[in-house]
């Protein structure tokens, strides 16, 4: 392989794409109008994006108000995305969220008390606490909410209350399983951004499947490998080319995203592994692309068959997936759109860390399932592909 | 030493060349040798089995039996080297329509790796020898039939192979262009290029070849010089040959 040839016959797909027309609109222009509509849509555009939820804190404990529930309380107020609420008792505290007057409701135990104690006389013997559950009561319909209160609660209960500074196996605390909640003063456009990375990225599966079917066609590639070029060097440029249209892609949605509105709180490296993750998961849509372009007759099949390889990733994999059932949301895990979108909520929405293990294994996900479908791919079409 | 020599008197040697595709024999034991310098005109009716000889001479195809060597070199086992000497004109013009008519000279320029300096010079003298000067900077998709041809051509030749392979280069062109392309021909044979051409006009490959080569059915049944074979032959024409040797019935193409 020469390296040469590989970025003469980049240079070639790059200025296709903003030569025809269906190309251009297809890998940039797409997106754009993708992000925007979703963004205008689902209310990005003039809503804040500091969200504040409203929440009521019912306390079983004996007697009034105590201490440890007042801290509680406190340390979910300096948070600063909790509007906090003293309610007297579970009723009437159900009462208001079933009104709509608040978007949450979290019922601390009557152990409480005992079991913070517990933690606290005997931090490293877990057999010696008190466990205890704390009950959430959310309202159904927000996304967002869902994945923040039992986070903030979470952060709350650990590090404010027990005073963990560190990760431990084991808390005296069980929170409940949630149900959904609506969001004051954020959108859902915050919960989908993450995923409009992948989604612009999958439509790359068309626009190989394309290339390959109808350079097959008119016999430019055939021609192409009469000459000194190999099939390596003309598989290299394909890669050159659609990690730089993957990587541009990416620059775009992130700009339209963020004139929309939605911050991400990423730091600078966050972002780089976000850009690098999306980058990435070009080689798997140029897989995907070689399989299509064996198994397709023309460019016009080609098309239609590549919605075998882009819907699945496009309903499961990407940001629709976060609305559908548990089962849908585990077929996901079996694209590799699934853990772009992942990577990137963590990354960019929640502000993991880039060594997380959430990032780290959805990285490794990405990387080796889009490696092993390229090659999956060049061998498929040097096998099926090039009669 | 031996295949250096070999290289310095046969351009082109065909060895008992059989091509199959499952059980349909495009090829049948084709021996030919072609000399260094020479105009030489593959000719046979639709599905004759002339492109498929092109094909498996550029290693596009893999022989089923028999070997070929360009310009001593095995096609099979020394393909890149083979395939560094050659240019290919295909039959189809196998054109990048979205770039300009000296863009794509110039892509294929960059993949038999011709030095960037003088890249540039090939291109504008490949893009005058064809006759799309004017044209060179604009979209292939916008030129016509012949023009694609002329630059298809123009592909063919900016790495100044030694070795030219020609496959129905004039399909499609006005009697100029064809003019031009047959004095382009013939400038190249005189530069000392060897050139293999098929063609469907007679009076092409009697203006133009040295020596001809009629097969049909995937065996070659002629070979020689127009002249010569009109003489053979009895015929007022290579045309009148043709038609002697492979009958008047319509082929289907292959």
């Amino acid at each position: 392989m020469q390296f040469g040839r590989a970025l003469a016959l980049a240079r070639r797909d790059w200025k296709r794409i903003f030569r025809e027309p269906a190309f251009l609109f297809i890998i940039m222009l797409f997106p754009v109008m993708l992000t925007v509509a979703f963004g205008t849509s689902f209310g990005a555009v003039g809503e804040s994006q500091s969200p504040t939820f409203k929440v009521g804190v019912v306390d079983l404990g004996p007697g009034d108000n105590s201490t440890s529930a007042g801290q509680f309380m406190d340390d979910l107020r300096a948070t600063g995305v909790m509007n906090v609420q003293h309610l007297a008792d579970n009723a009437t505290a159900q009462s208001a969220l079933s009104q709509g007057q608040l978007q949450g409701v979290i019922v601390l135990p009557s152990t409480y008390d005992s079991t913070i104690q517990s933690f606290r006389s005997y931090p490293t013997e877990p057999s010696r606490w008190v466990n205890s559950t704390i009950s959430l009561y959310l309202d159904k319909g927000s996304l967002l909410s869902a994945q923040t209160i039992p986070a903030v609660v979470g952060q709350v209960l650990g590090q404010g209350v027990l005073g963990i500074k560190s990760v431990v196996p084991a808390v005296p605390f069980t929170i409940s399983s949630p149900s959904l909640v609506k969001v004051q003063g954020s959108s859902l456009f915050a919960t989908f951004a993450p995923g409009l990375f992948a989604f612009a990225s999958i439509y790359m599966i068309m626009m190989v499947a394309q290339s390959y079917t109808a350079e097959r066609e008119n016999g430019l590639l055939d021609r192409i490998l009469v000459t000194p070029a190999t099939s390596a060097d003309v598989i290299m440029g394909s890669v050159i080319s659609y990690l730089v249209i993957g990587l541009v892609q990416a620059i775009l949605v992130f700009v339209c995203v963020y004139g929309l509105g939605y911050r991400p709180v990423a730091d600078l490296e966050g972002l780089l592994v976000g850009f690098g993750i999306v980058t990435m998961f070009a080689l798997c849509n140029i897989g995907f692309g070689l399989i299509t372009a064996a198994i397709s007759r023309s460019a016009g099949a080609a098309t239609g068959i590549s919605f075998l390889f882009l819907m699945p990733q496009l309903f499961l994999g990407t940001f629709v997936g976060t609305s559908l059932s548990a089962t849908a949301q585990a077929a996901g895990k079996f694209f590799p759109a699934y853990y772009v979108t992942d990577a990137l909520t963590s990354l960019f929405t929640r502000g993991a860390a880039v060594t997380s293990q959430s990032v780290l294994t959805d990285l490794a996900v990405v990387s080796a399932s889009s490696v092993i479908i390229l090659l999956v791919g060049i061998q498929v079409f040097k096998r099926f592909g090039k009669a | 030493m031996q295949k250096e020599m070999a290289a310095a008197t046969s351009a082109i040697t065909i060895d008992g060349l059989t091509k199959d595709y499952g059980d349909v024999r495009a090829v049948d034991g084709l021996t030919l040798s072609i000399p260094e310098a020479e105009v030489f005109g593959l000719l046979g009716p639709n599905g004759s089995g002339k492109t498929t000889t092109i094909n498996c001479i550029t290693g596009l195809l893999k022989p089923t039996k028999g070997t070929i060597e360009v310009g001593g070199f095995d096609v099979k086992t020394e393909g890149a080297e083979a395939r560094a000497i050659v240019g290919v004109s295909p039959q189809e013009a196998a054109i990048c329509p979205y770039l300009t008519g000296s863009e794509n000279v110039h892509l294929f320029g960059e993949l038999y790796s011709v030095p960037r300096k003088l890249l540039k010079a090939r291109v504008d003298l490949a893009m005058e020898k064809v006759g799309l000067t004017d044209d060179a900077r604009r979209r292939v998709s916008k030129y016509s039939g012949g023009m694609k041809r002329r630059v298809s051509l123009a592909m063919a030749l900016v790495t100044d192979p030694k070795i030219v392979l020609l496959d129905e280069p004039t399909v499609g062109m006005d009697p100029q262009a064809r003019r031009a392309v047959w004095d382009f021909i013939l400038e190249l044979r005189d530069k000392g290029k060897t050139i293999v051409l098929t063609t469907h006009y007679m009076e092409e490959a009697e203006e133009l070849c040295d020596r001809v080569g009629i097969i049909d059915h995937g065996r070659l049944i002629a070979l020689g010089p127009p002249a010569e074979l009109e003489v053979k032959y009895r015929a007022k024409d290579l045309e009148d040959v043709f038609i002697q040797l492979t009958g008047r019935r319509i082929r289907e193409g292959a």
